[in-house]
C-alpha cells in the first residue's frame, strides 16, 4: 500500500495523468471540505476545488514525492480560497445554508447572528481564514498555520486582530457581545 | 480587549456561523470538468506561462524594428 502511493507520487511529480487522477479521486473530498470551510459556500467551492486541484497539477514538478500530499494540497487549497475572498465582495445576504444554524443558541437571537456573520465576511480575507479555521473549526493552530504558510504565533495574533475588528464593528452596530 | 471578552467574542462567532460537517463532499464528480480544464489548457497554453524576458526580448525587438526599420532585413537574416 505504501509503495503503491509512493509510485503514484513519483508518477504525479513526472507529469502522469493518470496518477493525477489517482491523487484527485483520493483527495478531492478532503481539499473540497477545507475549502469549504473558508468560503462557506457549495457552488464556489466546488469550482475552487477544481482551480486547486489545477494549480496542483500545474505545480507537478515542483512536488517532491517524500512531501506529505495532503499538507501540500492544503496549502495550495487555502491560497486559492484566499484568492477568491480577496476578490469576492463581502455578502450582503447570506446563504440560507449558514444564516441560520438549527443548533443555534436561541440566546443569540438571529438578527445578532445575521449581524455577526456580515460583520466577520468584512473583516480581511487573512484575518477571517485564520478565525474561521480556528475559533469556528476548532482546528489545531499548527494545521492553520502549516496551511497559511506562517508560524503558530503569527496565527493566534491573526485571531487575536480578527476578533478585536469583530467586536469593534459590532459595537458601531450597537450590539455588545 | 481582555480574556473575557475574547471568550465571548468567540461565542457569539461560534453562535453565529456553524461549523462543517466532517463529511461535507461535493454532490456531483469533480473530474469531468477536471478533465476539460486540462483538455482547454493543453489546446490554448497560458499566456502567463510565457517567462517575462521572452516578452521583454520580443518587446526589444519590436521597439527597434520600429525606430529603426532599416534592421528589419537583418532581423529577418537571423530568425
Amino acid at each position: 500500500m505504501q509503495n503503491d502511493t509512493s509510485s503514484v507520487l513519483i508518477k504525479f511529480q513526472q507529469g502522469d495523468v493518470d496518477a493525477f487522477e489517482t491523487l484527485f479521486r483520493t483527495h478531492q473530498r478532503a481539499v473540497y471540505g477545507w475549502i469549504l470551510r473558508i468560503v462557506r459556500n457549495p457552488a464556489t467551492t466546488a469550482d475552487l476545488t477544481i482551480e486547486t486541484f489545477w494549480r496542483i497539477y500545474r505545480a507537478h514538478a515542483r512536488f517532491h514525492p517524500s512531501q506529505e500530499f495532503e499538507g501540500w494540497a492544503r496549502r495550495i487549497a487555502t491560497h486559492a480560497a484566499l484568492d477568491w475572498l480577496r476578490t469576492a465582495r463581502p455578502e450582503t445576504e447570506l446563504p440560507g445554508d449558514i444564516a441560520a444554524p438549527p443548533d443555534a443558541d436561541p440566546a443569540v437571537g438571529a438578527e445578532i447572528r445575521h449581524k455577526t456573520a456580515l460583520a466577520f465576511s468584512r473583516l480581511p480575507p487573512k484575518l477571517r481564514i485564520a478565525a474561521i479555521l480556528s475559533v469556528v473549526e476548532e482546528r489545531p493552530a499548527k494545521e492553520v498555520a502549516e496551511a497559511l504558510g506562517i508560524s503558530v504565533a503569527a496565527v493566534k495574533l491573526r485571531v487575536f486582530r480578527a476578533l478585536r475588528l469583530l467586536r469593534k464593528d459590532l459595537q458601531q452596530q450597537g450590539i455588545t457581545p | 480587549m481582555n480574556a473575557h471578552d475574547e471568550d465571548r467574542i468567540k461565542q457569539v462567532l461560534k453562535r453565529s456561523l456553524p461549523q462543517v460537517e466532517d463529511e461535507a463532499e461535493p454532490v456531483r464528480d469533480l473530474w469531468p470538468a477536471m478533465l476539460r480544464r486540462l483538455d482547454a489548457s493543453s489546446v490554448a497554453p497560458s499566456l502567463s506561462l510565457v517567462p517575462w524576458f521572452d516578452w521583454a526580448l520580443l518587446a526589444g525587438l519590436a521597439g527597434l524594428a520600429a525606430f529603426f526599420p532599416a534592421s528589419i532585413p537583418v532581423l529577418l537574416y537571423y530568425l
